[in-house]
């Protein structure tokens, strides 16, 4: 960094009035300049987001193997073949998709990680609602106009738009690639990224082809509008140039989020300095035909699971073959995930908590957090709780990924979540987050099942803990305990009976870097 | 695609074909700042000859003129107080006028944004950049209000008589140095552009001479203005000559005359001048690219500028008749023009405004705060580029006039990204002062523009065919919906119950969600270069 800015500067001297005149357009036609800006630095990470549209069936994607018998009984008519199930080295408790395999092999490298039962409190069931609040970061209970990596990109290149682009920030800070400009990098003022959103439009940039006017005077003037409205695209030339830079790729699959996501290395290999990539892959609302039923390991649901883990199969090698596979994690994300329980039409309606998947050369790899409980006899209503708060696996990519400090934090997420050991703690070297996961078993309760009264016995190792009791649809009804305390030991609380319908709660603790869910029964 | 500007060869026939919401929103667009919802279905009853008759059937303006709004902790009017006109108020203070025409301009863009349903402040605008007066030359801002209220209250009247009451208009003598001129030193400004700009023109018919302009001047000395802001004749200034033009004119003398009747020379000058067709023809090419489409070729001189400047003249120039026949001709509604013209800079803004049906705080009642937002739209009209009365200079705006480009001149680099944040901004915070704001209501235009809302496909449609007039490809309005309106869904079940949950329950979280949702969408269809053409 210090050293392009040198180049930069001595350039403003030794050509000031040029400069002055049009400074990104003298700036990006440099060749000197061009090969330094062009050229790739550990420092300039990018995150790529992988918004799987419309709730993707987490449990039908990372299965637990450890309670089989129970997940078949939620859903038998959509169940995966125990055996058919993708083992995972070194984890006999948790498998994937049989269609997954590229996925099993990119585990087996340690390029990925799997975050169980990603969540927050009181979920929302609607697609709008909830797509709202994973893009903007925001409780159940609060609207935000902005997008977390809006507020994140605001934090990093204030100002933006007024002064963008400029000689040290010729490039797009956020690109959208496949939709329409979307709530996560809304900032305070305008939304960070440039979105390419008709593929078909990327292409015509890049090849310099137009679309079809209609043969009238409409036509014709609709033709110079669109010359000029290409010309007010001051990133045009530059991701053109990067685009074009890039001659060799390695074969993607023929589907649309692998189009996408060969773009978006293209553009970073081809030196953009676009710190955010967002790509999107729809169809997982999955409430009927989920499966075939005469091969469950067939249909919708392992389609788009296949064209995902290959995607990014391929998308990883590329970024290898690239060198430039250290700059690069991504992140998959869907509004929700689906319920325990199967429905009648050979599908699985909106959920909550589901799992996550972070990849790339600097992820730790490995599954964090347990299986999620599932009920002997799974209800229509029953949901997986929340073990991990979907804030914590953004604060950890500004933390340990983008090296955004502590302050910062609070400013982008409103408020502090917990720090996840998910990246390489070499990334942002001293200024490393990374926590120690605990498995160990932090709660306790008598009697369970209980009626009127069970004792909760939990340890924590001192400062902020909270206890939440959730129901069975994965909603916190009741927050127990929220206290900092001074000293590390065993706590207790008392919970009553009185007030609680019959059926499966869950008791979450969250102390500082260490959450623990675990199944209580009122009966 | 066509390389060059088409010509239909259709003419002045009345249109015989079919009123649909097309052609109701073509006439609109082009003879008012946009067309309302309820504007469209008004007219979509009445048909072609009711509707053009309607919109140039104008009243004598009523609208109560602009106040002193501008007094300040740092600034008082002497002559005017607070809340009061000051549109007779004598005064030459820099200060004062400077303010006085910047009220004005606040006042001009709330006239258009409350705009009756007729032809006459988009021809008022029309004879704005004819007589191309520019107010901060003029300086006086009672002037300015004067001389606009000339061209607003004979819009559609007759043109001669406009000619001649500009012609000894203060705001023009000001503008124009004629209350300088004398018969000793005549000042050619007002004569050579008379003739140049406002009758003859300079298309290849004109042939007036350089001693034209000389003598033109010589007829209109004379002309000054009074302590009072009058116009008055003094003859001491005027030459008393005889003046004779060339042959253009037909070599016509004027015989020089004293004392007051030496104004009488002006009305001959003017006679002489208006018996050129040329006079009819110019205007009628200047009315014809203003409502229909700048490029004249053979086809359309000979099957519309003439004919259409045969009535001018047979209606011993009434502006009327020749508007009547221009705007119910087959030839303004064939296809072919549909949609073509580039939107000015007013046309986008005011546009917005109506269309969204912006209630800004009343302007009588409330004029600080009303005066205070209304300007911001006036800066932003000047950074588009079209400064309310202050055209460029006395030709106008180039887009009006400048061949080979006309309108597209409007559109470059600069000036299209700000078209684009100015839509931009309305729908997403507005303005605000003192707590009024002005911000598009999104849920309210959706139901004023469609029947339907709740269905995504009807809200599209609705929305395209309201706010756009080019053809908008299948793909594009399904990947809309798609990820605009179904947030990826597949179903349109989630748009309509995220609809119809906000109707049943108008939370602030159910409202957000529709509101982010119909404001990203608006935002894409404007930022469409297509919504930039009408």
């Amino acid at each position: 960094m210090e050293r392009k800015k040198f180049i930069r500067n001595s350039l403003a001297l030794l050509a000031p009035t040029m400069i002055s005149g049009n400074p990104i357009h003298i700036l990006q036609d440099h060749p000197l300049l061009n090969t330094e800006l062009l050229g790739t630095s550990s420092t300039d990470k990018v995150l790529v987001i992988i918004q799987l549209s419309g709730g993707n069936d987490g449990l039908n994607t990372v299965v637990p193997l450890s309670n089989y018998n129970n997940y078949y009984n939620a859903r038998n008519n959509i169940a995966l073949p125990e055996k058919k199930i993708l083992k995972l080295t070194g984890n006999n408790a948790t498998g994937i998709h049989p269609s997954m395999t590229a996925f099993q092999k990119l585990f087996l490298d340690g390029k990925l990680n799997i975050v169980q039962s990603v969540g927050y409190p009181q979920p929302s069931f609607s697609h709008f609602r909830a797509t709202d609040i994973w893009m903007s970061g925001s409780s159940s209970d609060q609207y935000l106009n902005t997008g977390w990596a809006g507020r994140y990109l605001n934090y990093q290149y204030p100002g933006y738009p007024d002064a963008y682009p400029n000689s040290d920030h010729p490039d797009p800070i956020a690109i959208q690639i496949g939709s329409l400009a979307s709530l996560t990098c809304q900032g305070p003022a305008v939304n960070m990224a440039l979105s390419i959103s008709d593929p078909s439009s990327f292409y015509n940039l890049i090849e310099g082809t137009d679309a079809v006017v209609s043969n009238t005077n409409a036509g014709y003037e609709l033709s110079f509008l669109r010359s000029i409205a290409k010309q007010t695209n001051q990133y045009t030339v530059r991701i053109k140039k990067a685009s074009d830079s890039v001659k060799q790729q390695v074969t993607y699959p023929n589907n649309s989020l692998a189009a996408q996501l060969k773009i978006v290395a293209r553009l970073i290999k081809g030196g953009l300095g676009t710190k955010v990539y967002m790509v999107n892959y729809g169809g997982f609302d999955t409430h009927s035909g989920q499966v075939v039923l005469t091969d469950t390991t067939t249909g919708a649901h392992a389609n788009l699971l296949k064209g995902l883990s290959d995607s990014v199969a391929a998308f990883q090698s590329d970024l290898s073959g690239l060198e430039i596979e250290d700059r690069v994690i991504g992140m998959t994300y869907s509004e929700f995930g689906r319920r325990i329980k199967s429905n009648a039409s050979v599908g699985t309606d909106h959920g909550s908590a589901a799992p996550l998947f972070l990849f790339g050369k600097n992820v730790r790899g490995g599954i964090f957090g347990d299986n999620p409980t599932i009920p002997p006899t799974a209800t229509s209503n029953d949901n997986i709780p929340y073990q991990f708060d979907f804030r914590s696996i953004y604060n950890t990519i500004l933390q340990n990924w983008f090296c955004v400090s502590q302050v910062a934090e609070i400013e982008i997420l409103l408020k502090q979540f917990p720090i996840m050991p998910l990246i390489n703690a070499s990334v942002c070297g001293a200024n490393n987050k990374n926590s120690i996961f605990s498995k160990e078993s932090l709660i306790y309760n008598y009697p369970n099942p209980f009626s009127n009264l069970t004792k909760i016995e939990f340890k924590t190792q001192g400062g902020h803990t909270i206890l939440q009791l959730l129901n069975g649809a994965g909603i916190v009804v009741k927050l127990l305990v929220d206290t900092t305390y001074n000293f590390a030991g065993t706590n207790s609380y008392n919970l009553y009976g009185a007030g609680l319908s019959t059926g499966v709660y869950y008791i979450r603790m969250q102390n500082g870097d260490k959450i623990f869910v675990k199944a209580i029964i009122k009966i | 695609m066509p390389l060059t500007p088409q010509t239909s060869a259709l003419g002045l026939t009345t249109y015989k074909g079919s009123w649909l919401p097309q052609q109701t929103k073509h006439l609109l667009n082009r003879t008012l700042f946009g067309a309302k919802a309820t504007d469209i279905k008004y007219f979509l009853d009445k048909g072609v000859i009711a509707s053009v008759d309607e919109l140039l059937n104008v009243q004598s303006s009523t609208i109560p003129p602009p106040l002193n709004e501008y007094n300040s902790t740092t600034f008082t009017d002497p002559n005017v107080p607070i809340g009061k006109t000051w549109i007779n108020d004598i005064s030459t203070d820099g200060t004062i006028n400077s303010y006085r025409r910047s009220s004005y301009k606040k006042w001009l863009v709330s006239v258009w944004a409350g705009q009756e349903r007729t032809i006459r402040e988009k021809l008022t605008l029309f004879w704005s950049n004819h007589f191309g007066t520019e107010a901060d030359a003029i300086v006086y801002g009672s002037m300015t209000y004067h001389h606009h209220q000339i061209l607003r209250n004979n819009c559609v009247g007759n043109f001669k008589q406009m000619v001649r009451a500009v012609t000894s208009d203060p705001g023009m003598l000001r503008y124009l140095n004629g209350y300088l001129s004398t018969k000793t030193a005549p000042d050619e400004n007002y004569g050579r552009e008379l003739q140049e700009l406002f009758t003859v023109g300079k298309d290849g018919g004109a042939k007036y001479s350089e001693d034209d302009v000389k003598n033109a001047a010589k007829v209109l000395t004379g002309w000054k203005i009074d302590a009072n802001f009058n116009p008055v004749f003094d003859s001491n200034r005027h030459d008393t000559t005889n003046k004779t033009f060339s042959a253009f004119y037909n070599n016509t003398t004027i015989t020089g005359k004293t004392s007051t009747n030496g104004a009488l020379e002006t009305d001959e000058l003017l006679t002489m001048i208006f018996q050129k067709s040329e006079v009819a023809k110019f205007i009628c090419r200047k009315i014809y690219r203003y409502f229909v489409y700048y490029a004249i070729d053979d086809v359309v001189e000979t099957n519309i500028i003439t004919p259409l400047a045969n009535a001018f003249i047979a209606n011993n120039f009434e502006i009327k008749p020749v508007l009547k026949l221009l705007l119910s001709s087959e030839h303004f509604y064939d296809t072919l023009y549909i949609g073509c013209q580039i939107k000015s800079p007013t046309d986008h803004v005011i546009t917005f405004l109506r269309q969204f049906e912006i209630v800004f705080p009343d302007a009588i009642t409330d004029y600080s705060d009303s005066y205070f937002l209304y300007n911001n739209m006036v800066t932003q009209l000047i950074s588009m580029g079209q400064n309310p009365v202050d055209p460029p200079n006395v030709s106008g705006w180039p887009a009006y006039y400048q061949a080979p480009d006309y309108n597209e001149l409007w559109i470059n680099a600069d000036t299209l990204p700000k078209r684009n944040k100015f839509t931009d901004l309305m729908l997403e915070i507005g303005y605000t002062k003192n707590g009024k704001k002005i911000i598009a209501n999104t849920i309210q235009f959706a139901k004023t523009a469609c029947p339907n809302p709740s269905d995504p496909n009807a809200l599209i449609e609705s929305f395209f065919s309201f706010l756009v007039s080019t053809d908008i490809s299948t793909s594009l309005k399904s990947n809309l919906k798609t990820q605009i309106l179904l947030t990826g869904q597949a179903s349109d079940y989630y748009w309509t119950d995220a609809w119809n949950n906000y109707i049943t329950n108008p939370t602030t979280i159910n409202f957000n969600i529709v509101n982010t949702r119909l404001k990203t969408l608006l935002k894409y269809i404007m930022n469409l270069p297509d919504y930039q053409l009408q």
